[in-house]
């Protein structure tokens, strides 16, 4: 089996825009950002939601805090992680009580990795509304979780696999459909 | 970087790199001990056995709460009111505690040796929680993530360790692990204690044994008590009373380290012992920071160990000598 690359669906130029709509639409929706934050989720959620943060901070000056989340802990197929993932440290620099938090990811698939922050954001404390912004919905959900912000939505089969490509993670900047073929 | 091994036996055996890797993978356990809501559910329907074969409070609770934290329960074997007190072998116990499925079994034992033992026999992980005077990892672990939280590194440090050396499983894995990060160690305590030939217990790593303790405080970055047993106290023929004036940490001795030192003690302490309250109390006393960090390095442990069951590796203490057979009797 091995991976061929099939379609490039975003550029640089095109991730930086989107970014730029999410932040503002973020903005317009939540009516008030006082007691507005964002939480990244390990490990491409937390450069698109400082990234996020940044454009935000270009409309009027809106400063919103960023959190990191691993969702690790919190999964519920502990006997089918790759032995031993690797946990990487949480941290979420404010008070979670009574705030409206916007979780931050790269891709949304089954919904798996959302139904786990939020167990962890709820164990931190009660905020008042938690919604999800991701760069890339594509489709086949297990759990009844939508994104209220979406980057672009992209049908996939199965076998089809999106990477998100951030230049802090992976020094390149794209998202590409690769298949599993063989 | 990963937890390859089923077991945690010692430190002795695993690289600078591992050690490192299990310091790391306890910081978000340090996170959770914070949140309001310490409870996680990573090991739901797991079930973690408690064998203490030997007398424990502070251990047995730390890992009791270490496995409750996250989601697995425990069951409980204390010596005082188990079978074997009615003549059952180590061996035999083990088995009828495994019998009940367990996910992992953690031992103290007063034997060294015991829990590389049982290892041998069983199929699910084994941890050390002190054998005799040979090793006790989790302290080891937890004494190293105290010291870097503090210092901000493990990397070359004068290390001084006082009193019962010999009898000491804390210090053994307390040198396996810091000596590995270019620690340099100084043994100090009555000679009955601190024979010359503790120099040698860890190839590579230079330690010194010195008597007079302003000597072995000198220059110290970090300093390590250790309770005196004061039922050992009739074995050298030494009083309470010279102990405290030869080797009581006070205010005034502890001018003598570094002026950033700072100073462990695994517990219980003997307070006006071998430790003043004043010291022990201070601000550079780390007593109570390295109780809430044995509850993260545990729940690391029991995490790597549990969720790593199904394809981790032989525990390099182990790997001398080939698996027994599991029908082999005592």
């Amino acid at each position: 089996m091995h991976i061929i690359e099939k379609a490039q669906l975003m550029s640089a130029e095109e991730i930086d825009r989107t970014l730029q709509r999410l932040a503002h639409e973020i903005v317009e929706k939540s009516g008030g950002t006082k007691h507005l934050a964002l939480i990244g989720i390990v490990r491409r959620g937390v450069p698109l939601a400082q990234r996020i943060a940044r454009a935000m901070r270009g409309i009027d000056g809106v400063d919103v805090p960023v959190g990191i989340l691993d969702i690790t802990l919190y999964r519920d197929d502990l006997s089918k992680v790759a032995p031993q993932a690797v946990l990487r440290s949480s941290d979420i620099p404010f008070g979670v009580d009574n705030m409206d938090l916007v979780l931050v990811d790269d891709v949304l698939y089954t919904g798996r990795t959302i139904r786990a922050a939020m167990n962890g954001i709820f164990d931190l404390g009660r905020p008042k509304r938690v919604r999800l912004c991701v760069l890339i919905d594509r489709g086949h959900r297990e759990m009844p979780i939508e994104a209220q912000y979406t980057g672009r939505q992209v049908q996939t089969s199965d076998t089809e696999i999106i990477e998100v490509r951030l230049r802090e993670i992976d020094k390149e900047e794209r998202v590409v459909l690769v298949d599993r073929v063989g | 970087m990963s937890y390859r091994f089923r077991d945690l036996l010692a430190l002795e055996p695993l690289t600078a790199d591992e050690l490192r890797f299990l310091l790391d993978q306890s910081k978000p356990f340090q996170e959770i001990q914070k949140h309001p809501l310490k409870k996680l559910a990573t090991l739901r329907g797991k079930t973690v056995a408690l064998a203490f074969f030997e007398n424990s409070t502070r251990t047995r609770i730390s890992f009791n709460t270490a496995a409750s934290r996250l989601g697995a329960d425990t069951m409980n074997l204390q010596a005082e009111a188990s079978s074997i007190k009615k003549g059952e072998t180590l061996l035999d116990t083990a088995f009828n505690l495994n019998a009940m499925k367990p996910d992992c079994l953690v031992m103290r034992h007063s034997a060294s040796g015991a829990a590389d033992y049982v290892a041998r026999y069983l199929d699910i992980p084994v941890v050390n929680a002190g054998d005799g005077t040979h090793e006790h990892p989790s302290q080891g672990l937890l004494d190293a993530l105290t010291i870097r939280d503090r210092l901000g590194t493990i990397q070359n440090l004068n290390v001084t360790i006082l009193g019962d050396i010999l009898h000491s499983r804390v210090a053994r894995s307390n040198i396996h692990l810091l000596g590995k990060f270019g620690s340099k160690f100084t043994l100090c305590g009555p000679s009955i204690w601190v024979p010359r030939e503790l120099e040698k217990i860890a190839p590579g790593v230079p330690i010194r044994c010195v008597y007079k303790m302003e000597e072995a405080l000198e220059g110290a970055h970090v300093i390590i008590m250790l309770r005196v047993q004061t039922e050992r106290l009739d074995d050298p023929p030494l009083s309470a009373n010279d102990y405290i004036l030869l080797y009581q940490l006070h205010a005034q001795r502890l001018k003598l380290a570094n002026r950033d030192a700072i100073v462990l003690h695994p517990g219980p302490i003997n307070r006006g012992i071998e430790i003043t309250p004043d010291v022990a109390d201070g601000p550079q006393s780390c007593v109570l920071e390295q109780v809430t960090n044995g509850v993260a390095v545990r729940m690391a442990i029991l995490y790597l160990v549990i969720a790593g069951a199904t394809e981790s590796g032989t525990h390099p203490a182990l790997e001398a000598k080939p698996k027994e057979s599991a029908n082999a009797t005592d």
